[in-house]
């Protein structure tokens, strides 16, 4: 019933904002307005997932950070390895899958983990496990997708890579330089500026300045956020300017609750001052929530279905194509299609013009005959 | 026996009847330095951009010329930088060791070879002029590292494992003092436990760090309590900031005001009253007696020198210097002979080939006579069976002429008939 009334109410407002009278309602309403209300209910019953990656060094914050944008504990009895563990150690993937609920909308967050990335003495190829673990979800979600029963597909590909860059520094270094170029036709890359209370306004701004260069010098395509439209109102295009000029954000998480100015805030309690994690004059926490969650969330998904997942399909199709014509005796695993068959059209002009190969092919060789006999006479 | 029963003897203590004056000792000893000048290196071993250098400049209240490295060296490498500072009447020398590059590249394992090369050179220029014939020890400018600043990244969970490596490998060539540098973006709670981890991860993985000295009763409490506060965390700054009514070198966040030079905001004032004001002399010290001692000894023992020889007996370096070099020469005069005897055998080699050639060649020619003497025979036959031809021939010519001659007539007279 109240979604009835909703419906209703949406086409009144829709019809009521171009003007028309209620006589011409009755006669021109044909009720397809209400589409976006069934979406949205539609939507709401089935539920979201999400597959969020964090990368980066130990100690930069990454988890923190997580928890302090779902707003909960994700790691709760994990365990940090020893400076000696750490000398050889090998980077692994890990998953933490969880289901939250706010206001009647269901989403299913798994945050994928890769602890070890950059912790040992020698990090060649250290992020070869993360694009294995990338390629492998879209392996199987290709498997699925051609299979003959695709009613449960799960969709376990990566929508977004948080990278954390370390702040002590005076920009990207060569293993982040080389991460993001292994990854970024792979997954949406968001760079991140990680402990950002220790970099006063002045040397945020010189950092972020450095840090675009440097991802436009190297030819790093992180995720870009989409256009405006152009009818859009200028509140929203000034606010996505700005979004777009703070590029990478500037982060700083917090696990603990702090008094500040009279509320309760996450935060960090310095001698000097306090640290509020969502106050926008301190850091871009805020910016980097609405944004990875509350504006361009399936935005994400969408960029990984559309541009990602159909890069890796199309170059895998290419190559079992070029392997099955090199050896017919290969069973593809995946039903092919077989080449569109010619339509009736061309087929007769393929007919036309091999008989008229035939017919110039005979004229050659009579000719030849003939000079064959002149020169014997 | 003789030389113990005067050292035993020596070591009565007498009572003085007056005041004699040797108590300005030390005085004279104070003034001879202050007049010499004084030297101190410090390296900075630490990631780029972590702070080396701002906080050199803060520590020596000073801003000592410095470009910004960039992350993509290829390697590490050290780059000192000498200063001369003044203060009051004291002249200091002051060497900044940076490491470049240091943390940079995607392998680390070799990171710690340019720094241990670096130290054990200077070590090795000092024992040079020490071994000297004609050295002049107290004009040497001393470059050995009397203290190495190891600067970890506040990730505030434990060393990282270039750290841990590093560290191992430089143990025993000099002084570390760890620092957490950048320390103000961790909390007071996160600092406390961050330290006990640092610090049992060193003790655990057996890396000795410099501990300030508490023997000398002037200043042992002083150096008992600032040891259990290590590592320092530390934050530089060189810029000022107006506090209240003061003007203090801080940093300038939008939630407060990081200060310097203020105890409960960091360790800075700590490092700087342990590392210049009170222990700077024992670090030189440290440096000499422990150290270079300890690079000394090793390397005369690679070279083959020893204290007491297979009887025990002490050996005196000069009949160490003479054996080595008998042993030297007659190395020496080996290889000349094994390098004659090659030459002499070469010479032979090459003779005899010559030889052979020779021959060969002979021979050839000899082989290109005969055939030549054949051909001419040949060609002499030849000539000679012409000759007989041609002979035959003009006999049978003259002899056919002289027939023709007489025979006309008698032709003639057929004919007529």
């Amino acid at each position: 019933m109240d979604a009835i009334m909703l419906q209703e109410k949406l086409v009144e407002r829709l019809l009521c904002a171009r003007g028309r009278t209620t006589r011409q309602k009755d006669k021109q309403y044909v009720g397809f307005a209400t589409l976006p209300n069934q979406v949205h209910r539609k939507s709401v019953k089935k539920g979201f997932d999400f597959t969020l990656m964090v990368a980066g060094e130990s100690g930069l914050g990454k988890s923190t950070l997580v928890n302090s944008l779902f707003l909960t504990d994700l790691y709760k009895d994990r365990k940090l390895l020893n400076a000696e563990e750490r000398i050889n150690q090998t980077v692994e993937i890990t998953k933490h899958t969880v289901d939250i609920e706010e206001k009647g909308v269901k989403l299913k967050l798994t945050i994928v983990d890769t602890p070890g990335f950059g912790d040992a003495v020698n990090n060649n190829e250290c992020w070869k496990p993360i694009t294995d673990y990338i390629d492998q979800q879209f392996e199987q979600y290709f498997r699925d997708e051609s299979g003959l029963n695709r009613k449960n597909i799960l969709d376990n590909r990566v929508h977004c890579c948080l990278y954390f860059i370390p702040p002590f520094g005076h920009g990207l270094r060569p293993v982040d330089v080389e991460f993001m170029k292994a990854l970024h036709e792979k997954v949406n890359i968001i760079p991140l500026v990680a402990k950002a209370d220790c970099l006063t306004p002045n040397e945020i701004k010189k950092l972020k300045d450095r840090v675009r260069d440097e991802i436009e010098r190297f030819g790093i395509k992180v995720y870009q956020f989409p256009e405006c439209d152009s009818d859009e109102d200028e509140e929203f295009k000034q606010m996505d300017k700005e979004l777009k000029e703070c590029t990478p954000f500037a982060v700083i998480g917090s696990n603990t609750v702090v008094e500040a100015r009279g509320q309760r805030v996450r935060g960090r309690l310095y001698p000097w001052g306090i640290v509020e994690v969502e106050n926008q004059s301190h850091c871009d926490f805020v910016k980097l929530r609405n944004m990875l969650i509350r504006s361009h969330m399936h935005d994400l998904k969408d960029v990984t279905c559309d541009v990602h997942y159909e890069n890796y399909r199309a170059h895998c199709i290419q190559e079992m194509t070029s392997k099955l014509a090199q050896d017919n005796r290969i069973d593809s695993p995946i039903p092919i299609l077989p080449l569109p068959t010619p339509d009736a059209e061309t087929e007769r002009l393929i007919k036309m013009k091999d008989e008229e190969l035939k017919r110039m092919q005979e004229m050659l060789e009579k000719m030849q005959q003939q000079m064959h006999e002149k020169d014997t006479c | 026996t003789e030389p113990d029963d005067i050292s035993r003897e020596e070591k009565r203590s007498l009572s003085l009847g007056g005041h004699v004056g040797f108590d300005s000792l030390p005085d004279q000893l104070v003034s001879k330095s202050v007049t010499q000048g004084f030297c101190f290196n410090i390296l900075c071993v630490g990631e780029t951009g972590i702070g080396k250098s701002t906080l050199m400049n803060t520590l020596f209240n000073t801003t000592f010329e410095n470009e910004e490295a960039s992350h993509y060296q290829n390697g590490v490498y050290l780059r000192p930088r000498t200063y001369d500072l003044q203060e009051s009447n004291v002249h200091l020398k002051l060497t900044i060791v940076d490491t470049v590059g240091f943390g940079d590249q995607i392998n680390k394992e070799e990171s710690y070879k340019p720094i241990v090369d670096y130290i054990d050179t200077q070590f090795e220029n000092y024992l040079q002029e020490e071994l000297k014939i004609k050295r002049s020890l107290f004009n040497y400018h001393d470059t050995r590292i009397h203290i190495c600043l190891y600067f970890i990244a506040p990730t505030g969970h434990s060393l990282k494992s270039l750290d841990l490596v590093t560290m191992k490998k430089l143990d025993s060539k000099v002084n570390i003092i760890p620092i957490i540098a950048k320390a103000d973006t961790i909390s007071k709670s996160e600092l406390h436990k961050f330290k006990i981890k640092i610090m049992s991860e060193l003790v655990s993985n057996g890396v000795q760090i410099y501990q300030f000295p508490t023997d000398d009763e002037a200043v042992s409490e002083i150096n008992s309590s600032m040891n259990a506060h290590l590592p320092f965390a530390v934050v530089g700054s060189v810029e000022e900031v107006k506090v209240g009514n003061k003007t203090v070198r801080a940093r300038q966040y939008p939630w407060g005001v990081v200060q310097v030079e203020n105890e409960s905001h960091c360790d800075f004032v700590k490092l700087r009253e342990m590392l210049i004001r009170v222990n700077m002399e024992d670090l030189r010290e440290q440096t000499h007696a422990r150290h270079y001692e300890l690079y000394r000894r090793c390397k005369l023992e690679e070279m083959g020198f020893k204290d007491t020889d297979p009887d025990s007996q002490p050996f005196s370096l000069q009949e160490t210097y003479e054996a080595k070099r008998k042993e030297f020469l007659s190395d020496l005069q080996r290889k000349e002979e094994e390098m004659r005897q090659m030459f002499v055998n070469k010479v032979k080699e090459t003779e005899s080939e010559l030889k052979e050639k020779e021959r060969e060649l002979h021979d050839k020619f000899e082989q290109l006579k005969r055939m030549h003497q054949e051909e001419k025979r040949k060609v002499e036959e030849k000539r000679r069976d012409l000759e007989e031809e041609m002979n035959a021939f003009n006999r049978r010519k003259m002899a056919a002429e002289t027939l023709s001659l007489s025979q006309p007539l008698k032709k003639d007279k057929d004919k007529k008939k």
